[in-house]
């Protein structure tokens, strides 16, 4: 046996147990179906599969898939953004710290509902993916930021001090690479909560031509095969786009470690 | 002309106890001195001080007045996701990298290690790194806490030799407890009592 295939069994490996699990719960998924016996209650995985075929084949639904990505993923950027700007001050002074940390631990023990009924009065229901996707991502954002810079190693900080690192490549060099793993956690965490919540906003505030007005008039119309077709769509766009995001903060530190900027 | 530096009846204390208490000294400039002591008599508060990292609660520090300085500490402290050389053009902008890698080389790095990150290199190879970024750094003065410590006997001189080499007419200050570094780097030595003998 070469090296090159032992190295790649476990992957397979891994691969087959995934393909055998996913496999496992669409039986039981479809047995309760069965069960149950009304698609009204439990539309099965064949209704699904249909539905969401039929879908795919609607530009309208496409249309609604890119109305929401684009407001969700654009709240979870600025976000992202505002998060770390504020994680910034707040590690640089005390005070601004102070101001903000309460202000963002209340954030985010505010119900998402409440937050929905004020951005509709703020901001009305167009962009109210965005407005969400942005509160529920900038408080886990800041607070983690913000942790991962108050904890970057103090010999490394009295190093650059005493070799008069410019700010810029202090920043980039000692401070990111021991922050990166908090930002990565954060955004590990607040991906999953800004599709959720943006989607469920969007549903409360019936935004026009949106995936939640779709998942709002299967409910409408009792159409539980649309209600599954649309959450599958939306589960994958959320997986995949933290798959792909995760993977570009990965390759981005990556490239900073090969420190091609110095 | 590098100017001396002055330790003048320098304390320091971390709450009730005394780190450095009423210690003076003169470090001329431009020369080699080594600080020998025992453990715990204040040679590290002493080098922390000197790098303006601490502050004495008493007495002063005259000759590093806007000096820059750059230090070998304790610990490597080296950036490490960084390689090597990716450590050294952090603190050394003004050094090309082709100065560098010769740099690195005389302390015994291949060119393969020089590439590594840090993380991946032996604890002797970080602490040449660490050498070096120290004399390739731009300063008028350097300061070493057991530069040497950790290094085989073979690369021990080698790198005593880099550093008398790349010294360039720099004042020097290093801490160790191995007389044998004094005789390597022809130091002259100033002994740091034990604080209760002060």
């Amino acid at each position: 046996m070469t090296a090159s295939t032992t190295s790649r069994d476990p992957r397979r490996r891994k691969r087959r147990q995934n393909a055998a699990a996913l496999l496992f719960w669409l039986t039981v998924w479809q047995l309760a179906a069965m069960g149950v016996g009304q698609e009204l209650f439990l539309a099965s995985p064949l209704t699904t599969f249909r539905t969401l075929l039929s879908l795919l084949g609607d530009g309208a639904f496409w249309r609604a898939i890119g109305y929401s990505s684009l407001r969700i993923i654009g709240g979870f950027l600025l976000g992202l953004g505002g998060g770390i700007l504020l994680a910034v001050m707040a590690a640089w002074s005390s005070w601004i710290r102070v101001l903000i940390t309460p202000f963002a631990s209340v954030m985010k023990a505010i119900p998402v509902a409440s937050f929905v009924i004020l951005a509709i009065i703020w901001a009305g229901s167009a962009n109210l993916a965005v407005v969400i996707s942005l509160l529920m991502v900038l408080p886990i954002v800041y607070i983690n930021t913000l942790e991962g810079i108050l904890h970057t190693d103090r010999e490394l900080l009295e190093m650059a001090r005493v070799f008069r690192i410019p700010p810029l490549r202090r920043a980039l060099y000692v401070y990111l690479p021991q922050t990166a793993p908090f930002v990565v956690s954060a955004c590990s965490v607040s991906l999953g909560l800004c599709w959720k919540s943006g989607v469920a906003a969007e549903v409360i505030g019936i935004t026009s031509g949106s995936l939640g007005e779709l998942l709002y008039e299967s409910k409408i119309y009792l159409d539980t095969g649309e209600l599954f077709a649309c959450t599958v769509v939306i589960v994958g766009l959320s997986v995949v786009f933290e798959k792909l995001f995760l993977l570009g903060l990965t390759r981005l530190q990556r490239w900073l470690e090969g420190g091609r900027m110095l | 002309m590098t100017r001396n530096i002055v330790a003048e009846n320098l304390s320091r204390f971390y709450g009730e106890t005394a780190a450095l208490d009423g210690f003076s000294a003169c470090f001329a400039g431009g020369e080699i001195t080594c600080l020998l002591g025992p453990s715990g008599c204040g040679k590290t508060t002493l080098l922390r001080l000197l790098l303006g990292l601490e502050h004495p609660d008493s007495g002063c520090i005259r000759g590093l007045e806007g000096v820059p300085v750059s230090a070998v500490f304790q610990e490597d402290r080296l950036v490490p996701g960084l390689s090597a050389m990716g450590n050294l053009l952090l603190c050394c902008p003004g050094t090309g990298r082709e100065e560098l890698e010769a740099q690195l080389a005389r302390v015994g790095l291949s060119r393969e290690d020089i590439h590594r990150p840090a993380r991946e290199l032996s604890g002797g190879m970080r602490r040449r790194v660490a050498i070096v970024r120290a004399m390739a750094a731009p300063s008028q003065a350097v300061v070493m806490d057991e530069p040497f410590k950790g290094l085989d006997p073979n690369t021990w001189q080698q790198t005593a030799d880099y550093v008398l080499e790349s010294r360039k007419g720099r004042t020097l200050i290093a801490v160790t407890h191995d007389e044998r570094d004094v005789e390597a780097l022809g130091a002259r030595v100033v002994r740091m009592p034990t604080l209760a003998s002060r």
